[in-house]
């Protein structure tokens, strides 16, 4: 097994997580089972972390509602980036926290059944962690990509049924 | 009164292809592996660029031979990619697509009654080049027991020594076949002793599997004897915007630069802007489309061996070249596309020494492609 192959798994996988081993087999030049031991091997050691759909919920009657929650912290001698990071983590309303370089220090995704409930956990959970000297909250409005697909009406392909 | 055509259009028969259009258009709910161009749209990169320049009014006509800048970088990306050393000044001429330089290249060098090989099966548009020029066409059939490479013997068969020219094609329209070193020093050292200029049409070298390209122009004294094609149109799915080039010594730039300021005066100039910035920015968007064709690629050919359908290991352009089951291809093509709505184009559309043989486009997304292959599959076990 080649990081080679592991690449190209990865990179399937990246495209359309749904794909049989079969089907990444075919398209990798490999075989099922070698996709399989690839796949596992990827999970084991942490490089996989999970597969999760893609949903634009604005086509389901469920309210979702999703902001981009900048966060400031100041450190001091016992409290590091990662303890402020694994304290907000843990919060299943998270659904994506990176340390980012400019003006503020954390940038953090979160989804909630409403705007009420998203409020409520930034000023009651996330807001009175000591080291969190500041929150600004964006409510997502639109969603136009996510994860790299597009939420428009799809395939407007133009091209002539057939051309030489 | 009625108007008669010319003698030499008229010789020429409307393209295979045409009728498979006619009818892949009457049916609804295609999926088609019939399309000869990119899936993909070009990169935004170079389409903000068009837009830009449209923007800034950019519309006159550029250089006869295309804007200076876009030459130069067109010199600098050939050398890099594939060791090709051309003169931005007299040696590169922009077009209008390669269909448009190998047009000039048919009217600059060939005289009424000059016989030309044409590598078989190929690209439509050769033969009827040749023949708009007056030419005599020589054809010389590549095989699949080659994997569609040519051969010395074939070229020797086919009688190419007392031709003028001959026109090549790696990676090649319909097959998909690219050519191994060796055989293209046998078609280099062919053309050497029997003095042949070769047009080699390159337009799909950026879309090479397995290994390098190599252009025949590098191999020793063939840059002098050969001008080589090549575009945008495939590498950066830029095909509407019509923008290809010719790379070739002075002497013949210049007389296919004749015929062009006549003509086309020169290539379209938004294309241009945009393909200035496809070359400044856009090498990652091409190497990410490579890389789906090549998942693509092997996909398909896993599927055929699947199903049982031989087909040669295709490494380069985005077409496979099934055999087919049949024995004649155009009306099994014909009935895949009535029983399942799964259009492929007969090899036959290529020339006679496509007979045989169907041609298989992956330039369409994964979804489709195995919807089209699980449609097949049902087909041939039907």
């Amino acid at each position: 097994m080649s990081s080679r192959s592991h690449v190209k798994v990865l990179e399937v996988l990246r495209e359309n997580a749904r794909y049989s081993v079969e089907d990444i087999a075919r398209q990798t030049g490999t075989d099922p089972d070698e996709v399989e031991e690839i796949i596992t091997a990827l999970e084991e050691k942490g490089v996989l972390r999970g597969y999760r759909a893609v949903v634009d919920w604005e086509q389901v009657e469920t309210e979702r509602v999703r902001a981009a929650v900048e966060l400031n912290v100041t450190l001091d001698r016992e409290t590091s980036y990662t303890d402020v990071a694994d304290r907000v983590a843990k919060f299943p309303m998270v659904e994506s926290l990176h340390l980012v370089s400019g003006e503020f220090d954390f940038i953090m995704e979160v989804e909630g059944e409403s705007m009420r409930e998203v409020s409520h956990f930034i000023s009651e959970k996330v807001a009175p962690v000591p080291a969190i000297t500041q929150t600004v909250t964006h409510y997502v409005m639109e969603t136009y990509v996510e994860n790299g697909i597009e939420f428009d009406e799809g395939s407007d392909d133009d091209r002539l049924s057939v051309s030489p | 009164m009625t108007v008669d055509p010319a003698d030499r259009v008229e010789q020429v028969p409307p393209s295979g292809i045409r009728r498979f259009f006619e009818l892949a258009e009457e049916k609804e709910d295609i999926i088609s592996l019939g399309v000869g161009e990119p899936d993909f749209s070009a990169p935004w990169a170079a389409r903000d660029a068009a837009i830009t320049s449209l923007e800034q009014g950019r519309t006159s006509y550029t250089a006869n031979r295309g804007r200076r800048e876009l030459r130069e970088l067109i010199g600098a990306h050939v050398d890099d990619r594939y060791d090709l050393r051309y003169d931005p000044e007299e040696e590169i001429l922009v077009t209008a697509g390669a269909s448009e330089a190998l047009d000039l290249a048919f009217r600059a060098l060939v005289d009424p009654g000059d016989a030309v090989a044409v590598q078989q099966p190929c690209y439509v548009s050769y033969v009827p080049g040749v023949l708009f020029a007056g030419g005599n066409v020589v054809p010389v059939e590549t095989r699949a027991e080659d994997e569609f490479e040519l051969t010395r013997e074939a070229l020797a068969e086919a009688g190419a020594d007392r031709a003028e020219v001959l026109v090549i094609c790696y990676p090649n329209n319909p097959t998909g076949a690219t050519i191994s070193e060796e055989r293209l020093h046998e078609v280099a050292a062919f053309a050497r002793e029997h003095d042949l200029t070769v047009l080699s049409d390159e337009i799909y070298a950026a879309l090479t599997y397995e290994g390098e390209h190599t252009s025949i122009a590098t191999l020793p004294g063939m840059r002098e004897r050969t001008v080589v094609f090549n575009g945008f149109s495939k590498a950066y799915a830029m095909t509407g915007l019509r923008l290809g080039y010719a790379l070739a010594p002075p002497e013949v730039t210049t007389a296919m630069n004749r015929v062009h300021q006549y003509s086309l005066l020169s290539a379209p100039t938004t294309a241009q802007y945009a393909a200035i910035e496809a070359l400044e920015t856009c090498r990652d968007d091409v190497a990410e489309m490579c890389a789906q064709y090549d998942r693509r690629r092997n996909y398909v050919l896993s599927r055929f061996a699947e199903m049982g359908l031989d087909c040669f290991r295709a490494t380069g352009a985005f077409y496979a070249f099934p055999e087919s089951p049949r024995e004649d291809a155009t009306a099994f093509a014909e009935a895949l596309l009535e029983a399942e709505g799964v259009a492929v184009v007969p090899g036959s559309a290529f020339g006679a020494a496509g007979e045989g043989h169907l041609r298989v486009s992956y330039a369409t997304g994964m979804g489709e492609l195995k919807e089209a292959m699980a449609r097949i599959e049902r087909f041939l076990s039907a």
